[in-house]
This record gives structure tokens, C-alpha cells and sequence, in this order.
């Protein structure tokens, strides 16, 4: 095509943060479609508006997610973007790399795509942005050949995802890169063929820093904690008070519970371990000289999820404690996970997620089905209001 | 054939020998300059990471190049964070500044760790969605040009993550970030009966609505929409190609705050509307940096140390915010969805 300006588009490539016009630029030298999506995202600036067609379904084969079909409203004028399908490639746990494997990747995608991607979508996976529909089929092909997976979308398993975990935190309560490699693995039927209600998400936090977003971001959050109690190091407290550091001010009268004594005399910090919430906190100041306790696990929350229908919702506690071990396969978390499919399977709405699910039916409901105890732990502080519901089995006849 | 459910790569093959060696062994570490962790094993063992701001649409150029200074610095290795930087995985101390002096070479900012403004999560926009209210790429250019001396410094009084959604949808982290920005439309779907005779399911249409605002129309095998109950949310869209909502000279952003996901201190908070509504004004979005800078400069200079903004905000009153920053309180962020109610004040404690 022809050669157009984009005076709207260089303007983006000044300033100091890396840009992502550069970016489709580089792209642009190599490829007909970077070329043409520079001159239609220009058109984009000028009009205000996007220029993708609604939907699209395509995808390969023995799969039913995984390609996003997107098509330009514009094929005329811009005929290399008539198909510019997104294809999302389901990461390693932990969003590590040898660069071995990400230079296949670039290899496979140079020869068959737009030579523009994401690293890394929302959800985890490595995205793939922008190819025609005959193309599909050659890079699952070629993408498998080499050892990789496409990852989830439409109403299935998403691709799962976890923080750096053991691999580069001391933090972690468990091994959060290995938990979601497992499970992963466990649910690939799941994840490639979609047969929910909607959209189920799995994010794995190795602790309450929760630096996956688990909480807001995942159906179904697995948090890091321990039971016992924190473990401090009083050399190390004392080393924090030579340096400067004021801990009354800085960490004790910062513990949401009032759960740490610092006494300035013996420079000795204890803690009230019953009283502790492990909000991290205290860890997080001070991590030469406290570390998470020795029994370790993880807090299961569920129904995490963004706006759209009921407001956005953030997981709420169904398990305040199960044990997360490599050595038994995870075997109890696998148990209630597919449990908590097979009730939502059965009465989810078409797109209800299933955090909406359990508050349309309630967590009575829930937790009677799926076998889970009511506990505490699972709410702020009680109702309000004396509307309960009685089984009939508990009045008398 | 493509050989299928092998699931992804396994990591055990992506992890550094160092990481091997010290998996679930490490200490602690340190943030002994903005952009470098440096985490110590119970062996002694010694990693760093530099921490690299990345526009996350890449070309593969772009992947080839770090694939490169990681053979160079890292014996081959990298990773990726949750907000789309790569980290450069060091074993070498000695081999650290030399990574960074190749980093600057090539115009990669260092930074993004302790209390920064790390990069920001971010979605699509007109790059590749068919139902955005903004772009993604260029706002998140145009704030992170803005702010970028926040990202290769650590002078905040704590972490502060920004996030970007094109729309309501909010994909990514707009609904707990300390600030999201979010495209919003402001008029009504207009219908297309042809194309929902055509192409929809119309009981999916109806139920997509949260605010009821959609009837079924028998007559035309449609459906019709009560403008008065639209709230322009777009989900209407998402469902069906016969309810286009976007429109050029409406849609626009609008600016939350006070969100955050981790337990620290404080329970995990969602972000809450302070902006209704700014318009969409590529390539530079002015209007949203003056806005996010704004807010940014009036929390770094009021907030105590340590205090994440939403803490910061809950703390002062958010009547309070309103007054520090001068941003114009209106009827249209009193909050009248399904859970209102308990977003109203029901005490006659506040500040004037």
C-alpha cells in the first residue's frame, strides 16, 4: 500500500517510557499487516474510535478456545488486517524464560504472524497478535512440535498463573510455580475445551502480598499463610535498631491487630501469635529478622471477578486453611476444586460467573453442596437482619 | 498434527542454575537501588534482578534483543512480572552495572521496584478489541512519559500501581489499582434490528443487561432498549454486533482511585470513582496526565510513609481527597448500582 504518514502515532515515539509505536514500527519494516494496523491505529487517533469488527470464531483443531478471530471493519482499505487473530500461548509457571525458548517462539511467529505480541496478556499467557486463519492450524502445529500449549479463553478454563514464589522469594508458604504447572496439566481438558457456564480462573499468591492479584483477578484464589506463628529473629531485630529503624512507629503501631510488642529497653520484638491476622506486614518491613511461620498452606477464596454484571467482587474465604503438597499431588485442593465445578457446572446461568452464582443461590447453598463447614473466618462479622433460611429437616414436624 | 493437551512449557527447564540450586531456600533480599533486587540464600547464594520497564506490545525484535543481553549478563535466563517488566535474572554481581550501562544504551529504563510507580497493567484498546470506550497503548505512553521519574526512583510513600482497562469490561486490574483509568461511553447502543435477527441469541441479550434496561421486541424479533435505564455499560455490545455503543465524540475515561489487593496493613480495597468523566484526546490525553498527576503529586506530598493511597484516603476522609486535590465532588460518583447503600454515610462524623 501506499506510503501514508502517521503524525499522530510519532508524536508517541518521543518521551522517555519505551514505546510501543517503536514497537509496531519494527514490526512494520518486516510485515504487510504491522504496516497496514500502524496506519489504521493512526486513523484510530484521528477518528476516536476503534476499527475492529464484532467477534469472531475461529480456532484449531480438537480445541474449542484459545484464538481470538478479530477483523478489521476496514478490509478494503487495509486488505493484510482483513483476519488479525490473537493467538494466546499458555506461559511456563512464573513467567520464566530461557531464551532458547522465547527465540522459538519468535522464530514460529516471524514466519506465520504479525511479529507483534504481548508479554504477557492479563491472564499469563504470551500473546500472539495478529495473524490470518489459515495460519492457525501451521502454529499449533509447529507452537506443539516445539513443547508448547495453546492457553484458555471463551467460558473454560483460563490459564492459570502464580508468582515468582520459591523460586525468587522468601516469602513464599508454598510452591506456588509448581501448584500451578500441576494443575494446569491436571485440567487441560478443561482448559482447551470450554463447557461452563463462563469463564473459571485459577491464580496462585505465594503469600498475603498477593502479588498476583489473585484476589480481585481469579475465580478461585490460592493465598499462601501458615498456622503457627510468625518466627523472629532477635539478632536481626537488634541489627534493624542499629541501622535506624524505628520499629514501634514503623511496624508495631502499624499492626492492624496490636499484635507485636517492640520493648525499646531489651530491643526484643514478640508477638501475640493468636492475635496475628499474617498480613505480611511486619515481614515485609523487617524480612531479615521475620519470616512466616513453619506450618505452612494456603487460604482458598472464591468468586474474584471485574464489573461486569453485579459489580466487581473480590474472593471471599471458603478455606482458611488447606495444605498445598507437591508430594500428595495437591489431592485435596483437586478434590474441592472439581466439587465446586459440578455444582456450578449444574447451576450456573449461561455467563454467570461463579462468584455471582453463589450469591444468587447463597453460601448456605454453596457450601452444603460442595460439603465445605461454615466457619468464621469466612465473613467481616454476621447478618444483620433475621431473615434465615430453615431447613425443613431442622423444625420440628 | 499438533500433539494436543501437552500443556505449557515446564518451568523447571526456564528456571537459572541459581535458582535451582536455592529454589524455596532464600532468605531475604534487598532493594539496594531502584530497578536491582538482590536476593540472598540460606547458602549464601546471591541474585540479582534488574527490573526493565517494558511497553508490553513488543515486536519480536524486541524479545530477540533482550534474549540477547540476557545470554550476554544472565547465561541465558529472564523472567517476566505480573505487570509485564522483565526481569534480568543476574548470578554475577560484577556482571550488574555493566547490564545496565547496555540497558541505558538502548533507551530500557531501570526502576519499577520498592515505593515507584511500576508499570501499568494495560489492555487492548483500538490496537486489537472490538468493544473499547479508549486506546491502551497510547494513554499508558502518555502517563508513564508523564511519570517516569517515579518509576526510576522510589520516593513515594509507598508502592503505587496504575492501571488501564479500554472498557467496562475492566480486564487487567482497573477494579484494585491505587489509580485505574477506564474507557466509559456516555450514550445508549444504538439497534440494529437486521443484525440481531440475524446473528443473536436475544434471552442472552435481554439477561446481559445489569440494569434491565433491555426488553425483548416481538414484533420486530428484537429487542428494545429503555434509554432512561442504560447506563451505557456496553455488555449489550459484547453479547450482540446489532448494539453498537461506541461513539467518537462521547466516549471518553474515567479516573478511580484508592484500590489495592494486598492484605498488608489494611484489607484489600476496590479502587472507587473520583472522575466521572475525560475526553479522549490522542495522542497525548492531557487531560488524563494532569489528572493522574495531580492525584499522584497530592499523595506524595500528604501521605505518611508506608501508606498505600487508598490507606492514605480512608484515613483523611475521602471528603477530605476532594478538597486536597480540588477535584469536583458531583452527584455522578455517589454510587446507585445493587450495593449502594452501604457507600452512603450513615454517621454524622465527617470533616467540613
Amino acid at each position: 500500500m501506499a506510503e501514508k504518514r502517521t503524525p499522530q502515532l510519532d508524536e508517541l515515539e518521543k518521551g522517555q517510557w519505551p514505546s510501543f509505536v517503536t514497537e509496531i514500527k519494527k514490526a512494520a519494516v518486516k510485515n504487510e499487516a504491522s504496516k497496514e494496523l500502524l496506519h489504521l491505529l493512526e486513523r484510530s487517533y484521528e477518528e476516536k474510535r476503534g476499527h475492529w469488527k464484532h467477534g469472531g470464531i475461529v480456532g484449531v483443531k480438537g480445541y474449542g478456545g484459545g484464538v481470538i478471530g478479530r477483523y478489521s471493519d476496514l478490509p478494503e482499505d487495509y486488505p493484510n488486517l482483513a483476519a488479525f487473530h490473537t493467538v494466546r500461548v499458555n506461559s511456563p509457571s512464573g513467567w520464566f524464560y530461557n531464551t532458547k525458548s522465547l527465540r522459538t517462539i519468535c522464530d514460529i511467529w516471524e514466519k506465520r504472524g504479525s511479529g507483534l505480541m504481548n508479554f504477557h496478556g492479563a491472564t499469563g499467557d504470551a500473546i500472539l497478535l495478529g495473524t490470518t486463519t489459515d495460519q492457525l492450524q501451521p502454529i499449533f502445529d509447529e507452537l506443539s512440535e516445539e513443547g508448547f500449549d495453546l492457553g484458555g479463553s471463551g467460558s473454560d478454563l483460563r490459564s492459570p498463573s502464580c508468582c515468582v514464589g520459591p523460586g525468587r522469594c522468601e516469602h513464599a508458604c508454598y510452591d506456588t510455580l509448581e501448584a500451578c504447572y500441576n494443575i494446569t496439566n491436571q485440567y487441560q481438558d478443561e482448559l482447551h475445551r470450554p463447557m461452563w457456564p463462563y469463564k473459571f480462573k485459577f491464580k496462585f499468591s505465594g503469600c498475603a502480598n498477593d502479588c498476583t492479584a489473585s484476589i480481585a483477578r481469579s475465580d478461585c484464589a490460592v493465598i499462601g499463610t501458615w498456622r503457627d506463628s510468625i518466627i523472629i529473629d532477635q539478632e536481626a531485630v537488634k541489627a534493624y535498631v542499629a541501622e535506624g529503624l524505628n520499629i514501634q512507629a514503623v511496624v508495631c503501631d502499624r499492626c492492624p491487630t496490636n499484635a507485636l510488642k517492640f520493648n525499646a529497653e531489651t530491643q526484643e520484638l514478640s508477638v501475640i501469635a493468636e492475635e496475628c491476622t499474617r498480613c505480611m506486614h511486619c515481614i515485609n518491613r523487617m524480612p531479615k529478622a521475620i519470616t512466616p511461620g513453619k506450618e505452612r498452606g494456603a487460604t482458598i477464596l472464591l468468586g474474584g471477578k471485574s464489573t461486569i454484571v453485579q459489580s466487581a467482587f473480590m474472593g471471599w474465604v471458603i478455606v482458611p486453611f488447606m495444605k498445598m503438597e507437591a508430594e500428595d499431588d495437591f489431592q485435596e485442593f483437586k478434590d474441592l476444586v472439581e466439587r465446586i465445578w459440578e455444582w456450578w457446572d449444574e447451576n450456573g446461568k449461561t455467563r454467570e460467573r461463579i462468584g455471582e452464582t453463589i450469591y444468587r443461590l447463597g453460601m448456605t447453598n454453596f457450601l452444603t453442596s460442595v460439603g465445605l463447614p461454615a466457619v468464621p473466618q469466612m465473613v467481616y462479622r454476621p447478618r444483620a437482619n433475621p431473615y434465615v433460611f430453615w431447613p425443613e429437616d431442622e423444625i420440628k414436624k | 498434527m499438533a500433539i494436543l493437551d501437552q500443556g505449557p512449557l515446564n518451568y523447571k527447564e526456564q528456571l537459572p542454575p541459581i535458582i535451582h540450586e536455592n529454589y524455596g531456600k532464600w532468605r531475604y533480599h534487598e532493594n539496594p537501588k531502584p530497578g536491582v533486587l538482590k536476593h540472598v540464600s540460606e547458602s549464601g547464594a546471591e541474585l540479582y534482578s534488574v527490573r526493565v520497564g517494558s511497553p508490553r506490545l513488543v515486536s519480536l525484535d524486541f524479545i530477540r534483543e533482550i534474549c540477547n543481553l540476557a545470554d550476554e549478563y544472565c547465561g541465558g535466563y529472564l523472567r517476566f512480572t505480573a505487570r509485564h517488566n522483565v526481569e534480568f535474572l543476574v548470578s554475577d554481581a560484577a556482571k550488574v552495572e555493566p547490564l545496565i550501562a547496555a540497558l541505558g544504551e538502548r533507551g530500557l529504563p531501570v526502576g519499577g521496584t520498592g515505593a515507584s510507580i511500576s508499570n501499568i497493567v494495560h489492555t487492548q484498546g483500538w490496537v486489537h478489541c472490538h468493544t473499547p470506550a479508549t486506546d491502551a497503548s497510547g494513554v499508558v505512553k502518555a502517563v508513564m512519559d508523564d511519570l517516569y521519574e517515579y518509576f526510576v526512583s522510589s520516593k513515594l510513600p509507598a508502592q503505587l500501581k496504575i492501571s488501564l482497562a479500554c472498557c467496562l469490561n475492566m480486564c487487567g486490574a482497573a477494579h484494585c489499582s491505587d489509580i485505574a483509568i477506564v474507557g466509559v461511553h456516555r450514550t445508549p447502543p444504538r439497534i440494529d434490528h437486521e443484525k440481531i435477527r440475524k446473528g443473536t441469541e436475544i434471552p442472552s441479550l435481554v439477561a446481559s443487561c445489569p440494569t434491565g434496561a433491555i426488553r425483548p421486541n416481538p414484533k420486530e424479533k428484537s429487542v428494545v432498549v429503555n434509554d432512561a435505564k442504560c447506563m451505557y455499560c456496553g455488555n449489550c455490545y459484547t453479547m450482540s454486533p446489532g448494539m453498537e455503543i461506541i461513539d467518537p465524540d462521547n466516549d471518553g475515561v474515567a479516573i478511580l482511585v484508592g484500590g489495592k489487593v494486598a492484605n498488608a496493613r489494611t484489607n484489600p480495597m476496590f479502587s472507587r470513582m473520583v472522575i466521572p468523566f475525560l475526553p479522549n484526546n490522542p495522542p497525548r490525553w492531557p487531560e488524563v496526565t494532569d489528572a493522574v498527576r495531580n492525584i499522584v503529586e497530592t499523595y506524595a506530598a500528604n501521605a505518611h510513609k508506608g501508606e498505600k493511597m487508598g490507606e492514605w484516603i480512608e484515613r483523611i476522609g475521602w471528603e477530605r481527597f476532594f478538597t486536597l486535590t480540588g477535584i469536583e465532588f458531583n452527584a455522578k460518583l455517589i454510587d446507585d448500582f445493587i450495593f449502594s447503600r452501604e457507600t452512603f454515610r450513615t454517621s454524622a462524623a465527617f470533616k467540613y
